[in-house]
């Protein structure tokens, strides 16, 4: 109600704003009383000493998520909006639309490190909806439930299992959580406190001894049979290193069980391009593709194969030839930068394919 | 010259120089010249991040809260000082969007931020121009083809003979008075700066050609004269009448300041012009060469840097039109130096003169040439 009356006023209101939305001139005011997603950092969780978890209160032009879901954060990182995927590590509290989201720091991750080293309480970050079906099912109470993760996947199985614990249903849950140690163990002491008999929580390490209790090692069906012997039985979601994908997914493939396993797969790096080369170029509208070198401009490069761009100088300086990047990098013809990010707008009268590329054009 | 580019309707001098620029170097010294403004591109947009986005942040937020106060004070109108505050407010509020955000925007020296909002792809200014528009007059016919009469539309916008190489003909004795209406109604110049008006007088091209264009011009002109001239003066109720003359006065403001600075940016005495055939199979360095001859800085203090959308900063402006603008007073040293290094003119004058030197122009070029044109040494 209240959201289609404030929609109707900033409509109105955009005839005294135009050119621009009025939701421009509120932002003003108040950065989170905009038209889009946006959050506050409420608070910072150090989890591990590189791990830290966002708590972040969204505006209401945010449309929520469920646990499990990721969701994309646009960060400014020296000046430049980054986008990234992260799961929602809680369920969203109605009324506050308060979440968390937890960032493992990665080698040589801009945005990681940034999050971790300078993001700060009462910091603004850009959302975008929540996405994915790495959720609960609708109907929970009375389930069989089986959740494997390794590393950060703990954060969406966190998520899940979060929200169960404050619905207070009555799944039957059994959890196997790989660490490499108990310094990088996140969320430790959380899972061990909810361990129940109704929620059977079991931690391994694959590179320091076990505590009591704990098991030692990499997944393995043995390990598998030996914590939860009716896991045949049950719904399971998986979410780790590729490693651990494919070992969960092989064994559910082998007993015909697809079907009942779902998996969250934290997106692999981009492959390294080798200097100067070009690649196969995608046009999405026009739904072609061809080979192009890393020399020839993409401008060149679509109306060589019959598409006719908007473009104006052909020399990089009049923006008239912005195309949006789907997929992959592209290489300034000018500076040798290789830069994108899905969704960035490059020109392409000065960008040559740098790796497989494609636009939407 | 790319052949798809048609040359437009202004009739030209025979062409006596070979293809050349109106230099003392030789090609190689050109290239060198060349390299060394490319390394300072390259060296501050390599070095552009934090710094300057919380710096075009903050403008625009500057701009914004003026807008708001502006058009706040002006609903107490009744009152003259708040009529003068207002009005005042609002036009440095349209001076700041149109000139330090707009423009440079959609140049896309904000791009490499990222933010949609914040967009050479989605900015759409306070004028009556369409951006769009204006990417193609400005960004591409202007930047590209700077001062190439015949090629460059703002080398009198087809209504002023603002070059010695355009035909002089009796409807420029009228000069004085176009150029006056012109700085009056310089938002509708601008608008209609891609109608091609002066081949529309010539017969050239029809009225029905240009209906699409004026079609698209309509929208943006409904929307703007309805919020300045209906709306806003309409939430005033009774007090109608203060906002309206004070939104008409704020319009005027930002039309005679940015006439005054873009007649400062190419027309004052000692910058070049050139013809078709000194552009043909142009290099970089030669292009950059051109650009510094055919533009003209005014000096001042920051704020009059800041006021002028850094079009202060005229030729760093065309040499490097998507650099953030806020570095050109940084590049605007290194060029000088440079310039020094080349024995270069750097055309860098104050306002008062720079404009002066510019209506003088104005006034000289409404009569025939006077004297024949001296040789020149060629690069």
């Amino acid at each position: 109600m209240v959201a289609s009356t404030v929609k109707k006023l900033l409509r109105a209101g955009d005839w005294l704003a135009t050119p621009l939305h009025a939701a421009r001139y509120l932002e003003t005011i108040n950065p989170l009383w905009s038209d889009h997603g946006r959050g506050r950092i409420e608070r910072l969780i150090q989890e591990t000493p590189d791990t830290v978890t966002l708590v972040i209160r969204a505006n209401g032009a945010w449309a929520g998520g469920e646990a499990g879901q990721y969701v994309q954060l646009g960060l400014d990182v020296d000046g430049v909006r980054h986008w990234r995927c992260y799961s929602l590590a809680s369920p969203v509290q109605p009324g506050s639309r308060e979440f968390s989201v937890t960032v493992n720091r990665l080698d040589g991750g801009r945005v990681s490190t940034f999050i971790n080293d300078c993001l700060q309480a009462g910091d603004l970050v850009h959302l975008k909806p929540a996405a994915g079906d790495f959720v609960l099912p609708r109907e929970r109470s009375g389930q069989k439930l089986l959740f494997i993760s390794a590393g950060s996947g703990v954060t969406p199985v966190m998520g899940m299992l979060r929200q169960l614990i404050a619905e207070g249903a009555d799944a039957d849950v059994v959890m196997l959580h790989f660490s490499p140690d108990y310094a990088h163990c996140i969320f430790e002491s959380e899972l061990r406190a909810s361990h129940s008999d109704q929620r059977r929580i079991h931690l391994a390490v694959t590179r320091e001894e076990p505590r009591q209790g704990d098991l030692s090692g990499h997944f393995s069906a043995d390990m598998l049979e030996q914590v939860c012997p009716d896991w045949q039985s049950r719904q399971a979601w998986v979410c780790g290193p590729s490693s651990l994908m494919s070992a969960v997914s092989e064994l559910f493939l082998g007993a015909g069980l697809s079907g009942q396993l779902k998996q969250e797969a934290f997106v692999a790096r981009r492959a390294e391009v080798p200097e100067g080369a070009g690649g196969k170029v995608g046009f999405v509208v026009a739904g072609k593709q061809v080979d192009a070198d890393g020399s020839t401009s993409l401008l060149e490069v679509a109306e060589g194969a019959g598409l006719t761009p908007e473009h104006g100088c052909r020399m990089g300086i009049c923006c008239g030839c912005l195309a949006t990047l789907k997929e992959g990098q592209v290489r300034d013809l000018n500076t040798g930068e290789v830069f994108g990010e899905c969704g960035e707008q490059v020109r392409i009268c000065v960008c040559a394919a740098a790796g497989d590329v494609s636009l939407e054009l | 010259m790319n052949a798809a580019v048609e040359t437009h309707a202004v009739k030209l001098k025979p062409v006596t120089r070979s293809g050349k620029l109106p230099v003392n170097l030789t090609d190689e010294q050109v290239q060198a010249f060349g390299k060394e403004i490319e390394a300072i591109r390259e060296r501050i947009m390599g070095s552009i991040g934090e710094k300057d986005a919380r710096y075009i942040r903050r403008v625009i937020k500057t701009q914004r809260w003026l807008e708001i106060g502006g058009r706040g004070l002006l609903f107490a109108g009744i009152f003259p000082p708040a009529f003068v505050m207002g009005a005042s407010m609002l036009g440095v509020a349209k001076i700041l969007e149109n000139m330090e955000i707009g423009h440079n925007v959609i140049h896309g020296q904000w791009d490499w931020m990222r933010d949609p909002d914040i967009h050479s792809s989605t900015w759409e200014w306070d004028t009556v121009c369409p951006s769009k528009h204006w990417k193609h007059s400005h960004n591409h016919m202007h930047h590209k083809w700077t001062n190439v009469v015949g090629m460059d539309r703002d080398v009198g916008y087809g209504i002023l003979r603002m070059s010695e190489k355009q035909e002089w003909e009796p409807y420029y004795l009228g000069q004085p008075v176009y150029n006056f209406l012109l700085a009056t109604f310089f938002q509708w110049g601008v608008a209609l700066h891609d109608l091609e008006a002066e081949k529309i007088r010539k017969g050239e091209k029809s009225y029905k050609d240009a209906i699409p264009f004026l079609k698209e011009v309509g929208t943006k002109v409904r929307k703007q004269v309805l919020k300045d001239y209906v709306l806003f003066p309409a939430m005033a109720g009774p007090f109608f009448l203060p906002v309206l003359a004070g939104n008409a006065v704020a319009n005027l403001i930002r039309n005679y300041w940015a006439y005054a600075i873009i007649f400062c940016g190419h027309f004052p005495e000692g910058t070049e012009d050139f013809n078709v055939e000194d552009v043909e199979n142009e290099d970089k360095a030669h292009w950059y060469l051109r650009q510094l001859l055919g533009s003209a800085n005014i000096e001042g203090g920051k704020l009059m840097h800041i006021m002028s959308g850094n079009l202060s900063h005229q030729i760093e402006h065309h040499l490097f039109p998507d650099m953030p603008s806020n570095r050109y007073a940084e590049a605007a040293r290194e060029v000088r130096a440079i310039c020094r290094k080349y024995g270069l003119p750097y055309n860098s004058n104050s306002l008062r003169k720079q404009f002066t030197s510019s209506m003088k122009k104005v006034l000289r070029l409404s009569l025939p040439n006077r004297r024949k044109e001296g040789d020149t040494v060629t690069a």
